[in-house]
C-alpha cells in the first residue's frame, strides 16, 4: 500500500527515509485522518516533508502521483477518463484540431506533457511559456494549458487545487550547496581557544592548586573554548557575478554564523585601490585598500570568492579596469594581498572544467600559486583543508 | 486527546492535523514560520485545551543538550566535601534534575516546548537524538535509566537560523505556519479584541498588508506586531477615518512605530511616502 507512492516520491529527489514512510502508515492505521485526499495531503506533508523548501517538491510530485484520484489511496482508486483529451477537445475550434491531428493524437498527447511537466520544473510559471512558443503546437491563444486543466477538471475535485497552487514556490532552493553543507565544511576552520570570561572548571589545574594546598580545595576556574578563526572575505559582485550571487549569499550566511571574527569586503571583478562594503553605497563609502591592508593582522584567513573571468587587461595594465583609473594593475593588488595574508584561496563559482580556456582565470591561478578551489563542497572541503595547515 | 484551537489562539486546519498526528503517533512537531506568527503560543495553548502540565525550555546559543536531561553540579559536592557535610555521600544529591527529565518523571502526560532550537550549537541536535525518539537516557553518575512514564507531545520550534541535521528531522513531524490570510488574520484579531470597530479593524488590516507589500522592508511587520498596534490604536482611540485618508495618500500611519522595528525600515518607508507625495 502506497509504496508506489513512497518510490514516487524518492524518484522526484524528496529526501524521505523508510521511517518516515512507516509513521506515515501508523498515521493511517491509528486514524488520524478520515479517508478525506485533503487530510491525506495535509498528513503525508506533516510526516514526509521536514522543510518548507520541499514543499513546493512535494507538491509537484503528490500532484503527479494522484492526478485525478479522489479517494484515499488503497481504498478505492478511481482514475477517470482522459479528461486532458476532452479538454483539448472542448477548447480547440475544428480547423486548429484538424491541423493539431496531421501531428498524430499520441505524439502530440505526448509532447504536450512533456512540455506541461517541463514547464513546471522550469518554473516559468505559466501562460508564457507555451503561449509564446509560436512554433509550438500550442502556441495559440486559448489553448492555454492551466486552461485546460481547469477546463477538464470536475467541479468537486477541489482538493486537487491545493496543491496545483504552488504556495511554497518561493521557498523552493533545490541547490545541492546548502547553508548546512556549506557549515559543515567551514568547520574545517575552526581553531578552538580560550579567551573572555574564566567560567568553566579547570580540573587540572583545580587538582594541582588544592595539592599544593595540602588538601584544601583550590578551584581554578578558566575561560571556555571558543572558535578563534579570524575570517577576511573579498567578494566580487556585480556584472558577471550576478548568475552566483545566491550561491555567494549562501556561503556568506553560513560564514556569517561560523565564525566571530569574520570581515568582509566588496570588489568588482579584481581588487584595485578601494574595497566597499555596502554595496549600495560603494561609490560614497569606499576603503583604501591599503587601509585594510595594514588592518588585519596576517594571522586572518583571506577567502576571495570570485568568477575571475575579466579581460586580461584588467589585471595586467595600469587603468585597466572597467570602472576606474588605476596607477597600478589589478596583479599588483592581488600580490601584495596574497602577500599579507599567506593563509590565502580563491573560490571560484565557475566549473572548475573551464578555467584552463579563461586567461583571466588561469592568470589568477598562477598569481595564487594555485590556491583556487571551486565553490562546491568538495572545493570547499579542499580548500578549508589547505588554510587550516 | 485531540485539539482543534482553543478560544485565544486561531489555528488552521493543516496545523490542527499536524498537531494531532504527532499527539496520536507521539512524535515530536517541529514547528517553524515567520517570527510573530505563534509557534512558541502553540505548546502553550496546546497544554491549556488538553489540561496537561507545560515543561519550557529556551534555547540559547549556550545551552547543551546535557542540560535538559541533568546536571551533575560536582562543584558544590566537592566544597561540601570540604565542610564535611553529610549528604555528601549521595552522589543523587547533587544531580539537578533538567526540563525533559521532570517531563519523563511526570504521572500524567506532559507537553514539552524545546523553544528556538536553532539558536544552540549545531550538534545541539543530534545530541538529543535518542533521548527524543525512545524517550528514556541514562544518567552516568548514578547508573540509572530515566524513562518516561507516559511519552510527553514534544513540540519544538525553529526560526531557520541554522539548518537541522536529516537524522534529527527524519524524527519529527514538520509544520511550517504560514502567514495567515486576510481571513485568517481577522479572526485571530477577532479572539484578541472581541470588542473592536469592524470599521477600524478592516481599514487596520488593509494598512497592515500593505505595509507588507512593501518591498525591501528588513522586516516585515507580523501577526504579533499587529495586535500589538491595534491595542495602541485602541489605547489612543483613534478614529477609523484617519487611517484611511486615502486622498492624502501620504498619511503615515499613526503610531507606526509598533509595526516597524528597524530604522531603516521607518526610513524606507518614510522615503516611499515622501516619494508618492511628489509623484502627485
Amino acid at each position: 500500500m502506497l509504496i508506489d507512492f513512497f518510490l514516487h516520491l524518492k524518484a522526484r529527489r524528496l529526501p524521505v527515509s523508510i521511517n518516515e514512510f512507516l509513521a506515515l502508515l501508523e498515521a493511517l492505521q491509528q486514524h488520524v485522518i478520515e479517508h478525506s485526499i485533503d487530510d491525506f495531503y495535509l498528513l503525508a506533508r506533516a510526516v514526509l516533508v521536514k522543510d518548507e523548501s520541499h514543499f513546493d517538491k512535494f507538491d509537484r510530485a503528490f500532484g503527479e502521483y494522484f492526478k485525478g484520484v479522489e479517494a484515499l489511496p488503497g481504498m478505492e482508486v478511481l482514475i477517470p477518463e482522459d479528461w486532458l483529451r476532452r479538454a483539448v477537445k472542448k477548447h480547440l475550434s475544428d480547423a486548429e484540431r484538424a491541423r493539431l491531428e496531421r501531428l498524430g493524437w499520441e505524439k502530440l498527447m505526448e509532447t504536450f506533457r512533456q512540455r506541461l511537466a517541463e514547464q513546471k520544473e522550469r518554473h516559468s510559471g505559466g501562460s508564457k511559456w507555451i503561449g509564446s512558443g509560436g512554433s509550438s503546437p500550442f502556441g495559440h491563444g486559448g489553448t492555454h494549458p492551466e486552461g485546460i486543466r481547469l477546463g477538464g477538471r470536475s467541479e468537486n475535485r477541489s482538493a486537487v487545487k491545493v496543491w496545483e497552487k504552488r504556495e511554497y514556490r518561493n521557498l523552493d532552493d533545490s541547490v545541492e550547496l546548502g547553508t548546512r553543507n556549506i557549515k559543515v565544511a567551514l568547520r574545517r576552520l575552526r581553531r578552538f581557544a580560550r579567551e573572555g570570561a574564566a567560567e568553566e572548571l579547570d580540573l587540572e589545574g583545580t587538582i594541582a592548586g588544592t595539592a599544593r594546598n595540602a588538601g584544601w580545595l583550590d578551584l581554578k576556574l578558566r575561560p571556555e573554548r571558543h572558535n578563534a578563526v579570524k575570517v577576511l572575505l573579498l567578494l566580487d559582485i556585480g556584472g558577471s557575478m550576478d548568475d552566483h550571487i545566491r550561491v555567494c549569499e549562501e556561503l556568506f550566511s553560513a560564514c556569517r554564523s561560523e565564525f566571530k571574527h569574520l570581515e568582509h569586503y566588496y570588489f568588482h571583478n579584481c581588487v584595485y585601490d578601494y574595497l566597499w562594503r555596502d554595496n549600495r553605497r560603494r561609490h560614497s563609502e569606499r576603503i583604501p585598500t591599503q587601509d585594510v591592508l595594514h588592518k588585519y593582522g596576517n594571522d586572518y584567513k583571506l577567502i576571495f570568492v570570485g568568477d575571475a573571468s575579466m579581460s586580461p587587461y584588467e589585471l595586467l595594465q595600469p587603468n585597466g579596469s572597467i570602472e576606474f583609473n588605476n596607477a597600478e594593475p589589478g596583479a599588483a593588488w592581488l600580490r601584495r594581498l596574497a602577500d599579507t595574508w599567506p593563509h590565502s584561496i580563491w573560490l571560484n563559482p565557475e566549473s572548475e572544467h573551464s578555467w584552463p580556456y579563461r586567461q583571466s582565470t588561469s592568470l589568477i591561478h598562477n598569481l595564487l600559486g594555485g590556491r583556487m578551489f571551486p565553490l562546491t563542497l568538495d572545493g570547499l572541503e579542499r580548500g578549508m583543508r589547505l588554510l587550516s595547515k | 486527546m485531540r485539539f482543534s484551537g482553543s478560544t485565544t489562539y486561531v489555528t488552521t486546519r493543516d496545523l490542527n492535523l499536524a498537531v494531532n498526528a504527532a499527539i496520536t503517533l507521539q512524535r515530536p512537531l517541529l514547528i517553524k514560520g515567520e517570527p510573530g506568527t505563534g509557534k512558541t503560543m502553540l505548546a502553550e495553548e496546546v497544554a491549556a485545551a488538553l489540561g496537561l502540565p507545560l515543561f519550557q525550555w529556551h534555547i540559547k546559543s549556550t545551552t547543551k543538550a546535557q542540560q535538559g536531561l541533568y546536571e551533575y553540579d560536582a562543584v558544590s559536592r566537592l566544597r561540601d566535601s570540604q565542610l564535611g557535610e553529610a549528604r555528601v555521600a549521595d552522589i543523587g544529591s547533587y544531580i539537578v534534575k533538567g526540563v525533559l527529565w521532570q517531563a519523563f518523571e511526570c504521572e500524567t502526560a506532559s507537553v514539552v516546548l524545546i523553544d528556538e532550537i536553532d539558536k544552540a550549537d549545531i550538534e545541539f541536535p543530534n545530541d538529543l537524538l535518542r533521548e527524543l525518539d525512545r524517550m528514556e537516557f541514562f544518567v552516568y553518575e548514578t547508573r540509572q535509566t530515566v524513562r518516561a512514564r507516559q511519552r510527553p507531545v514534544v513540540f519544538i520550534t525553529s526560526n531557520n537560523e541554522k539548518e537541522l541535521p536529516d537524522a534529527f528531522l527524519r524524527r519529527c513531524f514538520f509544520h511550517y505556519i504560514r502567514f495567515p490570510d486576510k481571513e485568517t488574520m481577522k479572526s485571530i484579531v477577532d479572539v484578541h479584541f472581541p470588542g473592536l470597530k469592524p470599521a477600524l479593524l478592516r481599514e487596520a488590516l488593509e494598512v497592515f498588508f500593505e505595509l507588507r507589500e512593501i518591498p525591501g522592508l528588513k522586516k516585515k511587520p507580523s501577526t504579533s506586531e499587529l495586535l500589538d498596534w491595534l491595542k495602541l490604536l485602541l489605547a489612543e482611540d483613534i478614529p477609523p477615518d484617519v487611517l484611511r485618508s486615502k486622498d492624502q495618500k501620504a498619511a503615515i500611519p499613526p503610531l507606526h512605530g509598533a509595526l516597524l522595528k528597524n530604522e531603516q525600515d521607518v526610513h524606507l518607508f518614510e522615503r516611499l511616502i515622501f516619494m508618492a507625495r511628489h509623484n502627485r
